[in-house]
């Protein structure tokens, strides 16, 4: 039974694949541009579920990693005068540095006070890149980054979005069911049992922070190829809120709920933004509304209907 | 006064006055902040937002009143009481629901609760800056320490710190409810079980926590523009603050927002350029080596 619920999921998924990949054959380049971000927006969600789905940590400020990989691709493309696809491995491998220098500093605090600690550095790094004129631009941010020809179509830039967020959502899958996923989880549900059986709890969680810094930046850098711009409240700490709402309304414990939560808010955002000067109103009673009848999310709330239907027959 | 000077330039020492007077604010908000987190357990976003409605009243009341003096006083009396009926509603329509929820989900729901707060903020005030004039008797500045000007109102909020500090105490330690609260921070099936309504105790310190917030936005709002997004940078400070003060600590929250305030100002005065970094990487340092906070949290 559970068999052929996991192959009809990959029959799914592989589907979902091959109609994105058609998307710009018959999709006006607005939707293609707007399917490129909820791809990368989803990606940066999923990379954020991983630390707080997955590792239960409450990384409350992961838009700085997002933040800070569009940062390091612009600025390296701009400013480095080598070749503009290394700005593409710089930015989320700084993202991931800082992922790890945080992850340090904040490791030893638990629930609550982590988060609130992540937050303050996170508005640190914003307050930095806010102020920096000479060097980001400062609240400016950066505009009409160029690109390599091949990423700089709009198409190109979809098919760069899609291939990457693809295999970077691979690689985060194989590593939540790898040892060091279940670890992770392990963990998640119950730190002193799994210190006890010898995993190294503070270790862990770190490889999970650089992790997920790392995709953050990776979905950063793929916001500059999309957008072509860069700006501070990129990293300001009430995108980190939408991200775990993305991942809220999704789902925490599906996998592919984040992707599909920042598909929701995206669309929403860029639909009742047209209508109403009042997004944030709507997002807000959405929010509320989750929180109160599907804390699971979407994703859990069909699973859970599946279950129960798998059950029956 | 000479011999002060023989230590510290007048620039330091009038630096710190401007960070005193920031410190003010910043623990009215933070103590309301930590009362909740204290006794309700709620790390209440929507804190901020309370303190931006507080600021857009002080506004409409003053304005009612003719501003001016007259508006000045009004809106310091009744603009926090319009926070507190607020509140109030909120609490009692949404709030006592959620008391048993984790932290995480209150966090989302107190920040969803912030986006709807401002933007029914936008609604009624629009999008355009306000100010609040500030009262005749408060206007123009005096000289200090042989020619430094600096704003009479300020010296006012000098004032007020300590006053509201005092009432916070006698409120926490001397009346029956608040006495009801420290008892239900640390137990509240306890305080149920010998016979007290524990809803009640607890809608009650929420709103007297939002009260402080709104009072905050009051005495901010003659010396800044009234505008939409003003609650999100505050509701940051006010968290840290409290968290490097302890969690629920009253004069954590003073000894936070102290730090908080100086750091901000006297950073200014070393690094114009990246003032704003300087209260945050104190922060960083507090809870390096205090990770739980500086003084004994009630958690």
């Amino acid at each position: 039974m559970k068999k052929s619920l996991l192959g009809s999921k990959l029959l799914w998924v592989i589907a979902g694949v091959i109609v994105l990949f058609l998307f710009p054959l018959f999709l006006e380049r607005f939707y293609v541009y707007l399917a490129a971000i909820i791809l990368l927006t989803g990606l940066c969600a999923t990379s954020l579920n991983f630390v707080l789905g997955y590792g239960g940590v409450f990384q409350f400020h992961h838009a700085v990693f997002y933040g800070v990989g569009a940062y390091g691709t612009a600025l390296m493309i701009l400013k480095s005068g080598l070749n503009p696809w290394l700005g593409f491995i710089v930015g989320p491998l700084v993202a991931a540095i800082l992922g790890l220098i945080i992850g340090l500093i904040c490791v030893r605090l638990s629930k609550l006070y982590f988060g609130m600690l992540q937050i303050s550095l996170g508005s640190l790094v914003w307050a930095i890149v806010y102020r920096w004129y000479s060097f980001t631009g400062g609240d400016d941010g950066i505009h009409g980054v160029p690109l390599p020809d091949i990423i700089s179509s709009p198409n190109g830039a979809y098919y760069f979005t899609l291939i990457i967020t693809g295999i970077s959502m691979l690689i985060l899958y194989r590593m939540i069911k790898s040892p060091f996923g279940s670890a992770l989880q392990g963990i998640r549900d119950n730190p002193v049992r799994s210190e006890m059986i010898g995993v190294n709890v503070r270790f862990q969680q770190l490889l999970a922070l650089t992790i997920a810094g790392f995709f953050g930046g990776v979905a950063g850098s793929l916001f500059v190829v999309v957008d072509n711009t860069v700006f501070p409240d990129m990293m300001f700490w009430t995108l980190s809120m939408e991200l775990v709402i993305m991942c809220l309304l999704g789902g925490w414990f599906s996998y592919l709920g984040p992707m599909m939560g920042a598909a929701v808010i995206v669309l929403l955002r860029t639909y009742v933004s047209g209508i109403t000067v009042y997004w944030a109103l709507v997002l807000g009673v959405i929010m509320m509304l989750v929180i109160f009848f599907l804390p699971n999310g979407v994703l859990g709330y069909v699973d859970e209907i599946m279950r129960k239907k798998a059950r029956n027959t | 006064m000479d011999s002060i000077l023989a230590f510290v330039s007048p620039g330091i020492l009038s630096q710190i006055l401007v960070g005193l007077s920031r410190t003010v604010i910043l623990f009215i908000v933070a103590s309301g902040l930590s009362l909740i987190l204290g006794v309700l357990r709620i790390p209440n976003v929507a804190h901020g937002s309370l303190y931006m409605i507080g600021a857009f009243m002080a506004y409409t009341v003053s304005h009612l009143f003719g501003g001016g003096t007259a508006g000045f006083w009004a809106a310091l009396v009744i603009a926090p009481l319009g926070v507190a009926a607020v509140s109030f509603v909120a609490e009692r329509s949404l709030f006592q629901f959620l008391y048993e929820r984790e932290h995480l989900m209150l966090l989302l729901l107190t920040f969803a609760m912030s986006l709807v707060f401002g933007d029914l903020v936008k609604l009624i005030w629009g999008a355009e800056y306000r100010s609040v004039p500030v009262p005749a008797h408060f206007q123009g500045y005096i000289n200090l320490f042989g020619g430094l000007p600096f704003p009479i109102y300020s010296f006012f909020l000098l004032v007020m710190g300590p006053v509201i500090a005092v009432l916070l105490w006698l409120l926490t330690n001397k009346t029956k409810i608040g006495k009801i609260s420290r008892a239900a921070a640390v137990d509240r099936e306890m305080v149920g079980a010998v016979g007290i309504n524990v809803s009640w105790v607890f809608a009650i310190v929420f709103v007297i926590g939002c009260l402080l917030a709104g009072l905050g936005g009051v005495l901010v709002a003659p010396t800044v523009s009234v505008t939409l997004g003003m609650d999100h940078t505050l509701i940051i400070e006010a968290f840290l603050i409290v968290i490097i003060g302890g969690l629920g600590n009253v004069w954590g929250a003073l000894l936070g927002a102290l730090i908080f305030g100086l750091t901000q100002s006297l950073g200014i005065l070393i690094w114009p350029q990246f003032g704003i970094v300087f209260p945050y990487m104190a922060v960083v340092i507090v809870l390096v080596f205090r990770p739980t906070g500086l003084l004994k949290s009630t958690w």
